[in-house]
């Protein structure tokens, strides 16, 4: 009975962002902003070393430094000492050893940040310096030094589709590495923690899943759930950097310590060592084919580096396994992922998660087949495509709308950019610093096509909360929507808003501050909020109505009036077909309220052979660069990206092309210069100065075409459209590149030296075997460890 | 150590450490939070200010250095509820999403359109370089800036 007409501001339109004016105008108030009177500042000493064992830990000194009112280390952790995303394998602080340098190992309060960094100085830890594994392959070997108890594998996945002995025409075989990219995002991580009269705490935090946070900060502080309050601060950028705790449960327990507010910000130095990075990947591939260019049978080795602690790293390498063959049909298939634990940075969800990495390899892999088949590689990925009802490695069927050869032709189809006669020196690569008049400059163009899931996998219920009041205002009705979904920047919040006016059929909707009073709405990642929180609004909206309904009913029935029915909303006044009924205002006395929880449907976990259904849906693009190359220098010039989407349905079209150029500006990164650098485990570039990341003279115009093949079964048939940009952005452009060079680029990001051929590409032994450990769960897990 | 500035037309006073920048002036003495924090060595932007009329990365200026002087910031955009056409700008073509870096675009916008009403795309890449945005890819960024000037010189005209 959905009868409700189209409303301004409601779904389609590209309105204003509700957080809109806040932000141009400096008053919007960033975790980062917070303040209260009497509070104090917070600080982490962190480990200088990758893996230690910690001899002696004296505060003494820092404790008499004036201003300082709390020191705290491991023993003071009331709680339990660990936690974790998925597996609660990392310390609040470090107890007997460090497995990463950075990991947090005391924490101050003191009356400015200042006195706090000082005192931290104080602090006298003596380490005993321990072998660290910082290499992903080397923590295979059965000599290699031990992370965890545990040993160094996380988790294993081996996918086994149709007769991987199958036989082929054409063979292609690649090895392929990506770098540790990190999110970078702009607001560091900062909350502020207040303590409560109740012995609880109230956490104002900029984050992607308050739930998750406090579940894992609750126990940590020896508190029940209820008395964890978490309130979204302003967010500055997420990416995946904010799925996991960083300075929360820090804040919480020097604020419970000290009986006073306690704010936390990281610095940006501090911000590279306190969040989780996407995976650095090694991926070898073997492809076989027919003479006529189907895919015939894909074998793809996946090791990621998760780095000393689990963070995602277990969905991160289902992902990078279950996508390893890319949006094609292939009938046989055998796809090994393994995560390893290294004294690396701990690594975690990034825009993409896992896809990226696979991506990069599997599109490597199609060009080098077309090669060999001598055919157009557009064509190649044609003839391959996935549609629906195709069978994936994993048997899972794809049931929603899989519009990959639209996706493929209309990107394709995007006119090229012309060549000027003449340019601005700035248009050439090195342009920028004056370095270059174009004089060896080559054109190239590549093509990719990838595909992301939406929503958590393998029978996760990350089910969505959302609460919606309906009051009579001075100005007409009014809808308060409450959800805990976190806006990130994404837009989510102006997406409810429109939910909520098309639903109901008013214009007035306010958003609550997201918190923990209302139930989870689950994490702003995994492209999931538009269609899970959007369908909590969605559901909300209509049990509301259904409450209006019945109470025009009612009175009809009280007035001794015919019972109307095909009632709705439009413009604020009740309509029974034709024939208005009343103001709406007239029936919200009381005012109206509901709470509804949204579920996607039911996946389920991956079997021994890899087999299972655990994906929700999938969000497919495709992509075509365009770039410049300058020989001499090994400078790279993006000169046009294509992109072409599959969006179920754009509701608020400027956003989601807002998604697809800034998503692709990440893929762009992860392509050219973005890189942590480590060495034996130490991070060499933790600053904007030396970890570089697109500005605005690297960004090339983005051709953006969305295709609208709405989903059955989903709220208004929308698809997320976070990630899928960032997926295929990377290969598309180191395609690019091979076009106009000629070499192999299997390593991303790209350096000069890669372009130039003063560095040989990225050689391996070959695939390391599959370890030995139970599988597919996680082996922490397997074990009876955690 | 006391410092004395003039911040978006009013004369102001704090008792600062020797070491504290502008930045931090402004934001933890003066609560103008405005301002950001993204870096703080001046690599994004996001802290852009003027000093005497001068576009700077405020937490690579000193706050004794501000002694005496005049700073104008990003609040000092907006007048009475209504916002700065190069603000409006930033809405209208959706160049806005955390909105972490915007403050400081917006600052450095604004500069460059009293600089140059007519900018040419590459001038504005330029004026714009010492601003990373991690959220748009920059395109709608571009368009607000064509969108303000535009609807600058009209109301000029």
């Amino acid at each position: 009975m959905k009868v409700v007409p189209r409303v301004p501001g409601g779904v389609g339109e590209s309105v204003r962002r509700v957080d809109g004016v806040p932000k141009v105008t400096g008053e919007f108030l960033f975790g980062s902003d917070l303040r209260t009177d009497d509070m104090l500042w917070g600080y982490t000493l962190r480990s200088p070393h990758p893996h230690a064992r910690i001899v002696s830990l004296d505060v003494s000194g820092a404790l008499t430094v004036p201003g300082v009112y709390a020191v705290l280390v491991a023993d003071d952790v009331p709680g339990r000492k660990t936690y974790g995303l998925e597996l609660p394998d990392q310390p609040v602080l470090a107890m007997d050893c460090v497995r990463y340098q950075g990991e947090p190992v005391a924490i101050l309060a003191a009356v400015d940040l200042e006195v706090a960094r000082r005192a931290a100085g104080q602090i006298r830890v003596d380490y005993e310096v321990l072998p660290a594994v910082t290499d992903m392959e080397a923590a295979l070997r059965p000599d290699a030094p031990r992370v965890h108890p545990w040993g160094n594998v996380l988790r294993h996945i081996r996918i086994v589709h149709g007769d991987p002995s199958t036989p082929a025409d054409v063979w292609v075989e690649g090895y392929y590495e990506t770098g540790m990219q990190d999110q970078a995002m702009l607001g560091p991580e900062a909350g502020l923690a207040i303590p409560a009269s109740d012995g609880g705490v109230d956490l104002y935090v900029a984050t992607q899943w308050l739930h998750v946070d406090r579940d894992q900060i609750a126990p940590c502080l020896g508190l029940p759930p209820e008395k964890v309050r978490l309130h979204l601060a302003g967010v500055g950028g997420a990416f995946g950097a904010r799925e996991d705790v960083s300075m929360h449960i820090h804040a919480c327990l020097l604020a419970l310590r000290t009986g006073r507010p306690v704010k936390m910000v990281y610095s940006r130095e501090e911000s590279f060592y306190g969040h989780v990075h996407r995976h650095p990947a090694r991926i070898w591939m073997r492809h076989g084919a027919t003479r006529d260019g189907r895919l015939v049978n894909v074998y793809a080795r996946v090791l990621i580096d998760g780095g000393a602690y689990a963070s995602s790293s277990t969905a991160v390498i289902a992902n990078a396994s279950t996508f390893a063959t890319g949006p094609y049909e292939v009938p046989h298939a055998l796809i090994e992922g393994t995560a390893v634990y290294t004294h690396n940075p701990p690594c975690g969800a990034m825009r993409g998660f896992g896809a990226v990495q696979a991506c990069f390899a599997h599109e490597a892999q199609m060009d080098k087949l077309a090669r060999a088949l001598g055919l157009d590689p557009v064509e190649l990925r044609l003839r391959n495509a996935v549609q629906t009802g195709s069978v994936l490695p994993t048997g899972q069927v794809i049931r929603g709308t899989a519009p990959v050869r639209e996706l493929i032709r209309r990107c394709a189809a995007i006119p090229l950019p012309a060549e000027p006669a003449e340019r601005p020196p700035l248009s050439y690569p090195g342009g920028a610093g004056n370095v270059s008049r174009g004089e060896r400059l080559r054109r190239g163009v590549g093509f990719a096509v990838g595909y992301k899931n939406v929503a958590y996998s393998e029978g996760f219920d990350d089910s969505a909360e959302a609460r919606v009041r309906l009051f009579a205002g001075p100005d007409g009705p009014v809808a308060e929507v409450h959800s805990a979904a976190a806006e990130v920047g994404q837009g989510v919040h102006t997406v409810l808003v429109q939910i909520a006016r098309e639903e109901l059929g008013i214009p007035q909707v306010v958003l609550r501050t997201p918190d923990t009073a209302v139930g989870s709405a689950g994490s702003s990642s995994a492209s999931r909020q538009t269609m899970m929180s959007g369908g909590a609004v969605q559901l909300a909206c209509r049990a509301v109505l259904e409450e209006v309904w019945d109470r025009v009913r009612r009175r009809a029935r009280e007035r001794r009036e015919p019972v109307p029915g095909g009632l709705a909303v439009r413009d604020g006044v009740v309509w029974a077909g034709e024939r208005p009924v009343g103001r709406l205002e007239e029936y919200l006395d009381p005012p109206i309220e509901a709470t509804r929880t949204y579920r996607h449907r039911r996946t389920t976990p991956l079997d021994r052979q890899g087999q299972g259904d655990p994906h929700v849906t999938f969000a497919f693009a495709a992509q075509r660069a365009v770039v410049e190359v300058d020989e001499e220098l090994g400078l790279v010039r993006v000169v046009q990206i294509a992109a072409a989407q599959d969006v179920g349905r754009a509701l608020h079209p400027q956003n989601v092309y807002g998604q697809i150029e800034g998503g692709t500006a990440q893929g762009l990164g992860l392509a050219l210069m973005e890189e942590i650098v480590l060495d034996e485990g130490r991070l060499r570039n933790p600053s904007f100065t030396d970890y570089l990341i697109p500005t605005i003279l690297d960004m090339p115009p983005v051709v953006s075409v969305l295709i609208e093949e709405p989903e059955p079964g989903v709220p208004f048939g929308a698809k997320g459209v976070g990630e899928p940009s960032t997926v295929v952005s990377t290969a598309a452009i180191v395609a690019a590149v091979r076009d106009a060079t000629g070499r192999e680029l299997n390593r991303v990001p790209l350096r000069p030296d890669d372009i130039v051929g003063l560095r040989p590409p990225a050689r391996s032994a070959g695939p390391p075997p599959a370890p030995d450990v139970p599988y597919p769960q996680p082996v922490p897990v397997a074990l009876g460890f955690l | 150590m006391l410092v004395r500035v003039n911040v978006n037309g009013v004369w102001r006073q704090a008792d600062v450490w020797p070491g504290a920048s502008l930045l931090l002036l402004l934001r933890d003495h003066l609560g103008l939070v405005g301002s950001k924090n993204a870096c703080e060595q001046g690599e994004c932007g996001s802290c852009s200010v003027w000093l005497d009329d001068e576009l700077v990365c405020s937490c690579l200026v000193l706050a004794a250095q501000a002694d005496g002087r005049t700073v104008r910031t990003v609040e000092s955009l907006a007048h009475g509820g209504r916002l700065h056409p190069v603000q409006e700008a930033f809405l209208d073509a959706g160049a806005v999403q955390c909105g972490f870096c915007t403050p400081g675009l917006v600052v450095a916008v604004v500069d460059l359109l009293q600089r140059d009403p007519s900018p040419s795309e590459e001038t504005i890449r330029e004026a714009l370089a010492g601003n990373l945005c991690r959220c748009t890819g920059y395109q709608k960024i571009l368009d607000a800036v064509r969108l303000a000037a535009q609807r600058m010189r009209t109301a000029e005209s």
